[in-house]
């Protein structure tokens, strides 16, 4: 595998974009099909030079809403700008400065991998002196030796690399991944992280669909969550953790909750035997839980007041698993 | 970094590129129309009514590779390419469906280059006799059949998916290949279903070849309509209805 991430030095297309302007902009976006509303009256934006991660359950709309950006889908209401185009009727234009992952799929099994990066090459060369070298960029997603295997004969990981390379393949200055690390092994998933960071840090606009919350708090600068069609939150990965605290608590022994007075009962859950936690504690209430366990002889293992993780937050707002 | 080739090129050479890697397609588009060329050829059992039955045999076999490679091969493919998203996407880079759709046409223009290439050789080491051919006008039939045989594959493959899609391909293939009127002469068939052969694109095609290679069309001015109706109205269908995932 490549460490020097060549492929992606100095972009010429990237060092021209303005950082300050939003280069994703959605506005009161709605997708409906037939009588299901998938995406519900949505607004959010993206800043060029930053990982965006888009999170939520199955079903939240954001696959919907990521096919109306790239302009595989249209809006049934709303308005979608990227880098300033319109996704549809400027499609001609957007698509020589957008790379698109898919969730899966988009390749003919048959076809090689290296041939499937240098088709793709190709189809970005029109009207550009220097265009990205398949070579390069199969030995950027640690593909090399797997250059001459056809995609069906590639591992889930593998499959998903293949498909990176063909969106790095347009030197795009937006990218949308769609899942990018689904059943990636840890090296890959630690080399397509590197690859989506350094993208961001030359200015591209990175726009991450991920079931992932790991992999969300380890590469993104900014997150939205949705759920149901609607965007539940939207801000900085730390905006959006800081927003609620969280208190855990961690006993030697399992604690009766049923013995336990109501002013501390109702505030405590359960995550795992002997492992609590406590949401948005008001005023006075650690104090008296630490009283409380004292008084029962309970030893305490941990406690500790923080920002709660991507994950807490996430279950928090949508009610459930990613 | 390396000098730049087209979109259309770097298209076109993926589409050769998965043709070859498909045998399937060799076997549908090659090797069946020249079984039954030699096969035919040289044991004169089909009840042709012509004097010499490679005159019938030929143009007959040449409809047959024309419908192999413009329906058959291209509906399949177009069919699998929806199913596996390769046309979701190509719609996201800047080759845009003129190009994919010129790539298409060019690349059966190749494979349709190389069965005539096969097929009219081994026409003439079976004695078949083409010193009255009008090759110009055999070129418009195979054109116009072409444009009507990829219309309705295109059709087929834009609306269902991709497994009953094959399967509708292949059958129709069989159907036609038995009942078009392109093997068996439409007075060898049942009259219903003589006269819906007469109708339809195999039959046209393989009659206007007739006419233009061994001046033995069946009514070839009635054939040649047929044949341009198909291949105005199964575009326009396809356009209309075509759904690229």
């Amino acid at each position: 595998m490549n460490g020097d991430l060549s492929p992606l030095n100095d972009p010429p297309s990237l060092s021209r974009i303005d950082r300050t302007e939003p280069t994703l902009v959605v506005e009161q976006l709605c997708v409906r099909y037939g009588d299901l509303l998938a995406v519900d009256n949505i607004s959010f934006s993206a800043r060029a030079g930053q990982v965006t991660a888009v999170l939520g359950p199955n079903g939240a709309g954001k696959t919907s809403t990521i096919e109306v950006c790239e302009g595989i889908r249209k809006a049934s209401s709303g308005q979608v700008r990227v880098l300033g185009l319109d996704p549809v009727k400027d499609r001609r234009v957007l698509a020589k400065k957008m790379g698109v992952m898919l969730q899966d799929g988009g390749i003919y099994p048959s076809a090689r991998a290296i041939d499937v990066v240098r088709q793709y090459c190709g189809l970005y060369a029109s009207g550009r002196d220097k265009i990205a070298a398949p070579e390069e960029l199969l030995d950027l997603v640690g593909l090399s030796e797997r250059r001459l295997s056809p995609w069906r004969r590639l591992s889930g990981g593998e499959k998903q690399r293949l498909s990176l390379a063909m969106a790095l393949a347009a030197q795009p200055q937006i990218i949308f991944l769609d899942e990018p690390t689904s059943g990636v092994d840890v090296n890959g998933r630690t080399t397509i992280r590197q690859i989506i960071r350094r993208l961001a840090d030359q200015g591209a606009t990175i726009i991450l669909a991920t079931h992932e919350l790991d992999e969300a708090e380890k590469i993104c600068d900014r997150v939205i969550i949705f759920d149901k069609g609607k965007v539940l939150v939207e801000g900085g990965l730390d905006d959006v953790r800081r927003a609620r605290r969280v208190v855990r608590l961690r006993t030697v022994r399992p604690l009766d909750l049923t013995d336990m007075p109501d002013n501390l009962a109702g505030w405590l859950i359960e995550d795992a035997p002997c492992d609590y936690s406590i949401e948005d504690a008001p005023q006075g209430l650690i104090a008296a839980l630490a009283v409380w366990l004292s008084e029962r002889g309970i030893d305490v293992i941990e406690l500790r007041t923080g920002m709660a993780s991507l994950e807490d937050t996430f279950k928090k707002l949508t009610g459930g698993a990613p | 970094m390396k000098a730049s080739t087209s979109p259309l090129r770097a298209q076109l050479r993926a589409e050769l590129q998965i043709l070859a890697r498909n045998g399937e397609q060799l076997l549908l588009t090659l090797i069946i129309p020249v079984m039954l060329l030699v096969f035919f050829g040289m044991t004169d059992v089909l009840p042709t009514g012509f004097d010499d039955h490679m005159d019938f045999l030929t143009p007959g076999v040449i409809a047959l590779a024309i419908m192999s490679s413009s329906m058959v091969s291209l509906g399949i493919a177009t069919g699998f390419e929806r199913s596996y998203k390769v046309l979701k996407r190509l719609g996201v880079t800047p080759l845009g469906r003129p190009r994919w759709l010129i790539a298409k046409v060019i690349t059966i223009l190749v494979v349709q280059f190389i069965q005539l290439g096969v097929l009219i050789p081994v026409a003439l080491l079976l004695d078949w006799q083409a010193d009255d051919a009008q090759w110009l006008v055999a070129i418009g039939a195979v054109v116009t059949g072409s444009i009507a045989f990829a219309g309705l594959g295109l059709f087929i493959a834009g609306r269902l998916r991709a497994e009953v899609n094959l399967a509708a391909q292949n059958g129709l293939y069989l159907l036609l290949l038995l009942l078009g009127g392109m093997v068996i002469p439409f007075d060898k068939l049942p009259d219903p279903v003589a006269a819906v052969a007469k109708c339809l694109p195999s039959g046209a095609l393989a009659d206007v070849l007739r006419e233009a290679l061994a001046n033995g069309g069946d009514r070839p001015a009635t054939s040649w309509l047929v044949l341009g109706i198909w291949a105005v109205v199964t575009p326009v269908l396809t356009a209309l209805t075509f759904r690229w995932e």
